[in-house]
């Protein structure tokens, strides 16, 4: 349904031009949900806002963006509006940027729902109603401002909103980060029952590997641009091929009630600004498992059994 | 035993005529780091707000190394200000998007005199390193950082005037892992420093077991239990701290 191919962005921050995403392709297919986790600066957020072309304009995009087989990337203003929303809707980790401040919450989710359906008023309404209870808001919360409600709230009252549109195709950016964990697992029930039910597919990207755990099929490990790895979910958690998914998975925090050492073991150093990146594979210098052949050349991705991974000393399979 | 360096008392505070914090008292020692869980829209960050006096509250007091924090003007409130800082829950608004990340470090350093001008740029340098930074980013601007960039900036600039009292409000929420297991360990160095007190606010009781001494569970405004970290996650004794508890535990990745 969504098929990316060798998505390049780049951008120019004073003299230096760098590509934040470099040559990533992806399937997204009918129904299914796709994980694309990685650390702080990894290109997440660029390749969704990419998708539709929400980059600031000084960004370079190349590649293909292809949605049921047509080039988003070469579409112009017009088609592209008719796509966003409708087709594809995005959710992102700042609510207050995406909610009207002048408008109270239950206008807003009504006036999408009556923009992508046909109903009247009143049965926008009763949409809309049912569509926050679903996120766990009420009948109150829908006469507030977005400034009335707490950042868990109004990151829910966009999920709302989102739905109201009907998509095919849902871009989640870190949607439930900022809630507790039992409003997540909410949110996380109704983005599994999209997917279920209505056949919605999901792109999701988050740092949060449980999050992407319990709603996606499928996870793709960004690193400084790149995928280097990708799997069914299962597989990936099982038996994490790439030493930086092996390091995400042991970054996370101890079992809950579990004693022992409280520090973390966090992967060494930070992923490095992109123009500083080394030259090779772009992990190398925080890798437990490198060797000299990893700086000589970069490895690729290669798949093999739906699995892709780009390392030439990966960790073995158990 | 240390007088406290923080006294709530029965603090209410109103949001669009809603008592949204009922009567909620806490002390909080110095060095101390006290975690506040609760579901969203529990009162939280109104907690955080109204202790600094962002937010008026309607009743009760806030004593600040034992004086009213609330009657404090001019100078005296300043001070006391200086040393109580926060770091926000949403790093993209929190920062002044026409500054760059140099004047955003620079500005509580100047404005609290605390650097000459030749010293500036290394004790900036030396709070970014702290945060896991490096100096690419000096002259950057927020929307040139991507989001767990923002949020160490935002950090490193609430260590800045060297406070007495962090609040941190969901700051580890918009960071990925690898860098939230950092900042996780960076808060607990910050805590074992005697002399930084913190207010951790976070809806991961994951986190907040392992970074506080005590927990505190606010629920619809007001303080449901307050206990000791282990403790509490080791015998709750209110349904809202275990609701809060098996969340946490389904939320934990399992490998298999
Ligand atoms: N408008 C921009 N101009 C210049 N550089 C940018 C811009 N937006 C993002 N970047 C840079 O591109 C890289 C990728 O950023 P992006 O926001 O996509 O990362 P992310 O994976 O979403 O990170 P996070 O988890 O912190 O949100 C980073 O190095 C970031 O600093
Ligand atoms: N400006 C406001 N006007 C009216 N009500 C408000 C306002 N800000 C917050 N509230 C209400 O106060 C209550 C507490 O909000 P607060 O932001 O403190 O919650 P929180 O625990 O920090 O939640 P979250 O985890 O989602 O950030 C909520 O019911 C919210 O709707
Ligand atoms: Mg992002
Ligand atoms: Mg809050």
């Amino acid at each position: 349904m969504l098929r990316v191919r060798d998505l390049t962005v780049r951008f120019q921050t004073g003299e230096a031009s760098f590509s934040a995403v470099d040559r990533i392709s992806f399937d997204l297919g009918h129904g299914e949900a796709l994980g694309l986790i990685g650390e702080s600066g990894s290109g997440k957020t660029t390749v969704a806002l990419s998708l539709l072309r929400l980059l600031p304009s000084g960004a370079q995009v190349s590649g293909r963006v292809e949605l049921s087989g047509e080039d988003l990337l070469g579409l112009g203003p017009d088609a592209l509006n008719r796509i966003r929303g409708r087709r594809i809707a995005m959710v992102f980790h700042d609510p207050l940027a995406a909610l009207n401040p002048v408008l109270r919450i239950g206008t807003q989710i009504s006036e999408a729902v009556r923009a992508h359906q046909s109903v009247d008023r009143r049965g926008a309404r009763t949409m809309t109603l049912e569509l926050l209870r679903a996120v766990g808001l009420t009948a109150n919360d829908a006469d507030r401002y977005a400034h009335e409600l707490s950042g868990g709230m109004r990151q829910r009252a966009l999920i709302a909103m989102s739905v109201a549109c009907r998509p095919e195709i849902l871009v989640a950016d870190e949607p439930t980060s900022a809630l507790d964990a039992i409003v997540q697992a909410g949110i996380l029930d109704l983005l599994r029952g999209l997917r279920e039910e209505r056949g919605v597919s999901i792109l999701l990207a988050t740092h949060d590997l449980g999050t992407a755990a319990r709603l996606c099929t499928r996870i793709a490990v960004l690193y400084a641009g790149r995928i280097v790895e990708s799997a069914r979910t299962t597989e990936l958690l099982a038996s994490p091929r790439h030493p930086y998914t092996l390091g995400l998975l042991r970054s996370l925090p101890p079992p809950l009630g579990s004693s022992g050492p409280v520090r973390l073991q966090p992967i060494a150093g930070s992923a490095p600004p992109p123009w500083e990146r080394p030259g090779g594979c772009r992990f190398r210098n925080r890798c437990p498992r490198a060797q000299d052949d990893c700086a000589k050349r970069e490895p690729e991705l290669i798949e093999i059994d739906g699995r892709g991974l780009a390392c030439f000393h990966p960790v073995d399979a158990p | 035993m240390n007088a406290p360096l923080l006294q709530v008392e029965d603090l209410c505070v109103h949001r669009g005529g809603v008592r949204v914090l009922d009567r909620v008292s806490f002390a909080l020692g110095a060095g101390e780091t006290l975690g506040i869980v609760g579901a969203s829209g529990s009162g939280k960050s109104t907690l955080a707000r109204a202790v600094l006096r962002l937010l008026e509250p309607a009743d009760g007091r806030v004593r600040w190394r034992g004086r009213d924090f609330l009657a404090l003007s001019g100078r005296e409130l300043r001070a006391a200000r200086r040393e109580m800082q926060i770091v926000f829950q949403d790093p993209a608004t929190s920062l002044d998007p026409r500054m760059t990340v140099f004047s955003i470090l620079a500005e509580p350093l100047v404005v609290h005199r605390l650097e000459r001008s030749h010293a500036l740029e290394e004790r900036i340098l030396a709070l970014l390193r702290e945060v896991d930074l490096g100096p690419e980013v000096l002259h950057r601007h927020p929307h040139e950082l991507s989001g767990g960039q923002a949020q160490r900036v935002a950090l490193a600039r609430a260590l800045a005037p060297s406070p007495a009292l962090l609040v941190a409000d969901e700051a580890l929420s918009a960071v990925d892992v690898s860098i939230q297991a950092q900042m996780a360990n960076l808060f607990g160095k910050l805590r074992h420093s005697a002399s930084l007190a913190c207010l951790f606010i976070s809806h991961d009781l994951r986190f907040t077991a392992v970074l506080c001494d005590r927990i505190a569970v606010l629920s619809r405004g007001a303080i449901v239990e307050l206990a000791e970290a282990a403790s509490l996650v080791r015998a709750p004794r209110h349904d809202v701290t275990r609701a809060l508890i098996a969340a946490a535990r389904e939320s934990e990745v399992q490998r298999r």
